[in-house]
């Protein structure tokens, strides 16, 4: 691979769930020039008080490894994890979907919804509101389905991911505590 | 816990933060008073153990404990309020950061419960200053105050030192607190790598000793490691005879009169060891990180040289230049490491090693890039500085700089033997850091010469702190080199933007030498070559702060110079070199 060409990447990133550490990240990434695609957060040891953050950005492998070893620097940050370093790992991401159509537009769309095995949250005489989970990719696939058949509202909760195999070591966050 | 017999030991929230200062081993705080944080102040007032320095204004606070740290190896301490307090404090904090000097920042901060209504004096200081310090901390519990400090002290320290803000609102800071010890912290969050990897050592000793041409680049992190590094960092010179250039932090770490030194490098760096940079097939770097100022044009930087490189701070490692070594590991133990492996090796010295190197080396030496010619009456820069390192130079000497021409002469023509005695504005280039950074280096030592090389317009940004000279009589002496402009700007637009000199011009300057006496200091001024040493020679001899007025040339320009966006290879040596050499449009934008 070419070392100025662009790759996707995603990063897991175990960080103590304290004020201000969302906004660490984030300035990193705004004050260094890097992208961000997207990033999702929440508390996953309520216990010892760890968040996971999963990170899509994209950049030369250089850059990539300056944005690891940059979050690495970060004080209440644990482990960067680059799941993209084998490609053994999985992600998902959730989406909700409104469309307002009528007629034969609002059977297709209902059509197109069972076979993504998307769930119909809610609906109204001129409305769904669908929830999809899969990849970005399958979502995005889905989306632009959407969007040819009537008006579209989306709302999309950005990547989750984790490793396949190993559990990732929190443990050594129990000793410390 | 063992050992602990004060357990369950309750004061109010000031006292606690003094006592944590004092189990931190702080001696001196910098600061200034203001409403959030008069509890401390309070508590300040029934103690005897710290010794607290009034500044003029808190930006100066900051530089002085900048001076303080970094000519001692400790933690400097600020003490500083909410609002105008802590924002003054942040050109600092950035100064600190930018030069990984360990400080640790106390703000004062309205109450908890006032937070984020706008209130007196209230600034969102972690949120202003996340992105220039190492780390920062709101205390919104007194159950968290001892540990989140003594935290901080660990931060500041360890690793890559840098600076650290705790914010400390005014009701934590009158609330009931329970101490706890230094020692009563279980583990801790922050364990920077310091030990190299032995392969990698190993690897590297062989490479330095079959090299044809080789050279050592070393920079702030062996001074930052302790004077241990530098002695280890000769050791190593003396031990391999490899060329050896420092950058602007790093003067001092190996002396600038041994065999193997090449002066420092850079875009006002020496001829020699710029091209011994270009050409050289290994490139050991320690405790430097690749900063523009160094590398110039990074395509065309060093491209024949195995690299090696090794760094505290993995952040550093393939930044800009990609490496072939890269060792994650404090200074001074890659050194000793390095040094114990290489004495196992048998290798020739190096005359009959790289003896084709060397000579290529002195040939460019021959150049004498930093010759000058004193002729006339009116003093050359150059010359003022060079006189101040003779008379200086068999006294133990600190010096500090403010940022510009005369940064870059002091750097080219006062030699260094010790670590720890040069404190200059590296990474962000702040005028107005070297007075205030003296009065810090001056507390620490009071008995030695500490001088700050100056300019007249740096000067201007924070000579209120002559004040601060006369309250605590510190005989600090300001040596400013005066030339009416800002050198370096002028220098600039005379090169690069066809002399159209934009604002560069500083009328109206004051008669420095009543500026002194109003303070109630002594003012000198020498007008011509023949008053210049008097001047110095009064200078050292007086017992107060001196501000001496250096009348020097006026449009002097600072060589060699590499153009920004040139290669190593394509200095101007002097003013007659420039006419053949355009800045290219890239080399316009960059700075």
């Amino acid at each position: 691979m070419s070392q100025n060409q662009e790759i996707r990447c995603t990063l897991s990133v175990l960080v103590d769930n304290e004020p201000g550490v969302l906004a660490r990240v984030i300035g990193l990434f705004s004050g260094r020039g890097y992208n961000i695609e997207s990033l999702t957060v929440a508390e996953i040891d309520t216990k010892v008080s760890i968040s996971r953050i999963s990170i899509v950005t994209c950049g030369t492998p250089m850059v990539i490894e300056q944005i690891k070893a940059q979050l690495r620097r970060l004080v209440p940050v644990h482990d960067v994890d680059d799941l993209s370093d084998n490609s053994i790992h999985v992600e998902r991401e959730l989406a909700l979907v409104k469309i307002v159509n009528t007629g034969s537009n609002r059977i297709e769309a209902l059509r197109i919804a069972q076979s993504f095995r998307a769930h119909t949250v809610d609906s109204t005489l001129d409305s769904f509101v669908f929830e999809i989970t899969g990849t970005s990719s399958k979502l995005a696939a889905f989306i632009n389905l959407m969007k040819a058949i009537g008006d579209v509202e989306i709302a999309r909760s950005g990547v989750c991911a984790m490793s396949r195999g190993k559990i990732s070591n929190l443990k050594q966050r129990d000793d410390m505590l | 816990m063992e050992g602990n017999t004060e357990t369950n030991l309750t004061m109010s929230g000031a006292d606690a933060i003094l006592r944590v200062l004092e189990e931190q081993g702080v001696e001196v705080i910098f600061g200034y008073p203001g409403g959030a944080i008069l509890p401390i102040y309070d508590s300040l007032f029934k103690s005897n153990s710290i010794k607290h320095i009034l500044v003029r204004h808190e930006q100066a606070a900051v530089h002085a404990a900048e001076g303080y740290a970094r000519s001692t190896g400790k933690v400097g301490v600020v003490l500083v309020t909410s609002g105008p307090g802590a924002t003054n404090a942040v050109t600092g904090l950035t100064d600190a950061l930018m030069d990984s000097v360990p400080i640790v920042c106390l703000s004062g901060q309205v109450p908890t419960h006032l937070i984020g209504n706008d209130a007196f004096q209230e600034a969102d200081t972690t949120g202003i200053t996340r992105p220039c310090t190492k780390h920062n901390y709101l205390v919104k519990e007194s159950e968290k105050l001892c540990s989140t400090l003594h935290e901080a002290f660990h931060v500041a320290r360890s690793g890559r030192p840098g600076p650290v803000v705790v914010d400390l609102p005014k009701d934590i800071q009158l609330s009931e607190c329970e101490y706890i010890n230094r020692q009563d912290r279980h583990g801790r969050r922050y364990k920077p790598i310091i030990n190299p990897e032995k392969n990698k050592i190993i690897e590297v000793a062989k490479l330095l000793v079959n090299a044809k041409k080789p050279i050592i680049y070393g920079g702030g992190g062996i001074i930052n490691s302790g004077p241990e590094a530098s002695n280890l960092l000769r050791e190593l010179v003396d031990l391999v005879e490899i060329p050896t250039t420092l950058t602007l932090m790093g003067l001092g770490a190996l002396p600038h009169d041994n065999k193997f030194f090449l002066g420092m490098l850079g875009m006002h760096g020496t001829y020699e060891a710029n091209l011994s940079m270009y050409n050289c097939d290994v490139m050991l770097n320690i405790g430097a990180r690749f900063d523009d100022r160094i590398t110039g044009n990074l395509k065309e930087f060093s491209p024949n040289s195995k690299k090696i490189h090794i760094d505290i701070d993995p952040s550093s490692i393939n930044k800009s230049v990609p490496v072939d070594i890269p060792i994650i590991s404090d200074a001074g133990s890659a050194l000793k490491e390095l040094i114990y492996e290489l004495k196992k090796l048998k290798f020739k010295n190096s005359e009959n090693r790289i003896g084709v190197w060397l000579r290529q080396i002195n040939e460019w030496r021959s150049k004498k890039c930093l010759d000058f010619n004193q002729t006339g009456k009116i003093i050359k820069p150059q010359y003022a500085i060079k006189r101040l390192f003779e008379k200086t130079k068999n006294i133990e000497t600190y010096i500090t700089t403010e940022v510009g021409q005369h940064q870059m002469w002091a750097a080219q023509y006062y030699g260094f033997s010790k670590p720890n005695r040069w404190m200059t504005s590296g990474g962000l280039g702040t005028m107005g850091y070297g007075l205030p950074s003296a009065m810090g280096v001056q507390i620490a030592h009071p008995e030695k010469l500490v001088i700050d090389i100056s300019g007249e317009a740096s000067f201007l940004m924070n000579m209120q702190e002559l004040s601060t000279l006369k309250q605590y009589k510190l005989p600090v002496k300001v040596f400013i080199i005066n030339n009416q402009w800002m050198g370096m700007v002028r220098q600039w637009q005379q090169l690069i933007h066809g002399g159209r000199y934009s604002e560069s011009y500083t009328d109206s300057l004051p008669d420095f030498k009543s500026l002194a006496e109003s303070f109630g200091l002594e003012g000198l001024r020498a007008e011509n070559v023949d008053q210049l040493d008097d001047v110095i020679d009064q200078m050292m001899a007086s017992k107060s702060a001196v501000l001496c007025d250096i009348q020097v040339a006026k449009e002097e320009n600072c060589f060699p110079m590499i153009p920004s966006g040139a290669a190593h290879y394509d200095m101007l040596l002097g003013p007659e070199d420039k006419q053949n050499k355009k800045v290219s449009k890239d080399g316009l934008a960059l700075v």
